[in-house]
């Protein structure tokens, strides 16, 4: 089998892309155009909504139709988007700082309404554009450059936070893996429904030196280390779990999505009798 | 008899408004509530989302996937909306914003009306832009004004702003809704050129570009970022000149065409009164008092409150000894702006409420004593 390219996709005056070295995001927006090209989506039926901070400039270097918003917001444009074309692939690229900080609130709602969207999260554990701050994602304890003592406050589990709020399709891969991470963005592409992928990915400039990982290639091994499979780490006890997390697939539902659901309405009140 | 909010809400989906998103505040809930029960029965959407940040973000992202949209708020809620609109104003995005306004500062009183929202409108964003505002004074205008901000919306590709009031908000007046054609609607112009060579913006005119649809054959890629013609980032300071500069000069190149106003005997009038919204039922009454008593009295009603309606309040108050400017709000908001283009010349008398009460013709009549 030929291997997918999605080159189509890619915007070629545009590239090199600015990322810095080693930076994961590469990765990850190889793994979702070789996803569009193996599903056969055409550039015109999907709209790529992009927020603010490294991730969100993905849009720059893509040749499908695009919308690039403010900060945090990107979840609640492309609602609107879905809401009125059902038939869309509407692709949301968000950082955490973008999609689970400043973003926490449409990120719960679109989960809750389930709205047939798919997050690409691509969680990197701190701030890349503005300089390496503290983000909802940066682990406790560990140094930024506004937690230079420690970070006194927690980081979210997304996965876990999308499964409460009612995701259909929720998953977790490191970009160590890009075969496991295509894979699983193609699953959350053709779910009906809120999917969540969550892309673990190296912050080689910021992040890492600032922890003691000054090189990308140590980063990479933490990521290998760090990330285990769901099985494996279901087994692992409690102690032995801190430090690590989970990678695989954590949900995979299918629950009527909010078109399923508004469009039962519509038929519904178009029937009935005029003039109510 | 209907009441205002109800028929802004039936101007919005007469002039073909078929997507709304808001967040429930006083006093603008009726638009939700009959825009909930109404679109599905269109075929249209109604989605309340988690708050007026969103609302606009869903409205703004519906509008270019080719759906007419709108949102309805107050002042609380128009100020969270705020550094979204900045996006439709970057993305030339078509949609309408009711804002019925209430009194502030903050939560203020929410029951109540204002008119305080006047430069939140004008200059609640950062950045170098323009938008277009209406203020309805009737049920009429309610549904007049609203199709007109439509209409204004998918001709310049812009946001338009209603900035309605409590009073006309929640009066209720005799009107029917005219039949389907009685008033022009008018949709955005679409692309006709193949798509691969389709720019979404045009900065070498006074007209905007035609607006494709997401899922249309075209791609269409926008952006809040300074942008090219083809919606694409860039930094480039001779683009980013054109674009600011296209963002004001389509405004410009068609006030006369934008500015709407309605005078009542202000041709030679030497007490000239100003207002907008609600306050010019108060004018208009005050004035005809005022010719009883024999004071040659006009009143000047702005229905476009921005782009600020230069030549017909300078045209108005050519002959004019003085000139009260009516409006609910302490700073005078209108009253400045008149203020910059008749300078020092002409006495400008400033009728103000800010406490949630009404103006009445006798306010104004004391003023003009």
């Amino acid at each position: 089998m030929v291997q997918a390219t999605g080159w189509k996709y890619l915007k070629k005056s545009s590239l090199p892309h600015q990322w810095c070295s080693g930076c994961g995001n590469g990765t990850v927006l190889a793994a979702l155009v070789r996803s569009f090209e193996e599903l056969n989506y055409k550039n015109n039926e999907i709209v790529i909504v992009t927020g603010i901070g490294c991730w969100g400039k993905a849009d720059n270097y893509m040749t499908t139709s695009a919308l690039h918003v403010t900060h945090g917001r990107a979840l609640a444009f492309a609602t609107g988007i879905q809401a009125v074309n059902p038939n869309l692939h509407v692709v949301v690229l968000m950082g955490d700082g973008d999609g689970v900080t400043i973003g926490g609130n449409h990120f719960i709602h679109s989960a809750r309404r389930n709205m047939d969207l798919t997050a690409i999260l691509v969680n990197n554990y701190n701030y890349g554009m503005t300089g390496g701050q503290q983000s909802a994602m940066t682990p406790a304890d560990r140094l930024t450059s506004t937690t230079p003592y420690g970070n006194p406050e927690r980081a979210f589990d997304i996965c876990a936070l999308a499964e409460a709020a009612g995701a259909n399709y929720i998953a977790r891969e490191t970009i160590y893996n890009p075969l496991a991470l295509k894979n699983r963005i193609k699953e959350a592409l053709t779910k009906k429904g809120f999917s969540l992928v969550e892309a673990v990915s190296p912050c080689t400039t910021l992040y890492g030196p600032n922890n003691d990982m000054g090189e990308p290639l140590a980063m990479l091994r933490w990521l290998k280390e760090k990330g285990i499979p769901l099985s494996k780490y279901k087994e692992m006890a409690d102690p032995e779990k801190e430090g690590y997390f989970a990678t695989g697939k954590f949900v995979d539902k299918n629950a009527p999505d909010f078109s399923a659901r508004y469009h039962d309405i519509q038929v519904l009140v178009q029937s009935e009798p005029a003039g109510k | 008899m209907i009441q205002g909010n109800q028929a802004i809400a039936e101007g919005a989906f007469y002039a073909g408004a078929r997507f709304y998103a808001g967040y429930p505040i006083t006093p603008s809930s009726e638009i939700a509530e009959i825009s909930s029960r109404r679109l599905p029965k269109l075929g249209g959407v109604y989605m309340q989302m988690e708050d007026e940040i969103a609302s606009i973000a869903a409205v703004i992202g519906a509008s270019l996937t080719g759906k007419k949209a709108f949102t309805a708020t107050s002042g609380p809620g128009f100020s969270l909306m705020q550094e979204n609109l900045g996006v439709a104003i970057m993305g030339e995005v078509p949609c309408v914003i009711i804002d019925v306004q209430r009194v502030g500062p903050s939560t203020g009183l929410a029951t109540k009306p204002a008119q305080a929202d006047f430069m939140q409108i004008r200059w609640g964003r950062h950045g170098d832009q323009v938008l277009i505002a209406l203020a309805p004074a009737s049920i009429r205008e309610c549904f007049e004004l609203t199709v007109a901000a439509f209409n204004f919306a998918e001709k310049f590709r812009t946001p338009v702003v209603l900035a309605a009031d409590e009073i006309v908000g929640h009066m209720r007046e005799n009107f029917a809704i005219p039949a389907p054609g009685a008033f022009p609607v008018f949709d955005r112009a679409k692309p006709a050129v193949p798509p691969d060579q389709y720019k979404p913006f045009n900065f070498d005119s006074d007209d905007t570009a035609p607006l494709a649809a997401y899922g249309s054959d075209y791609i269409l890629h926008v952006t809040s970022t300074m942008n090219g013609p083809d919606g694409r980032a860039t930094i480039d300071p001779q683009t980013a000149t054109k674009r600011v500069t296209q963002l004001h000069r389509k405004f410009l190149a068609h006030r006369d065409e934008i500015t709407l106003t309605k005078a009542y005997d202000v041709e030679g009038c030497e007490l000239l009164m100003i207002a907008a919204g609600a306050p010019v039922r108060a004018a208009r009454t005050a004035a005809l008092r005022a010719r009883q008593a024999d004071l040659q009295a006009g009143v000047l009603q702005l229905q476009t409150v921005w782009p600020f309606p230069e030549s017909h309040v300078i045209a108005a108050a050519e002959k004019a000894k003085k000139i009260i400017v009516a409006e609910m709000n302490y700073s005078g908001q209108l009253a400045g702006e008149v203020r910059k283009l008749v300078g020092k010349s002409i006495p400008i008398l400033s009728v103000n409420t800010f406490n949630g009460q009404i103006i009445t013709p006798q306010d104004i009549l004391k003023a003009a004593q």
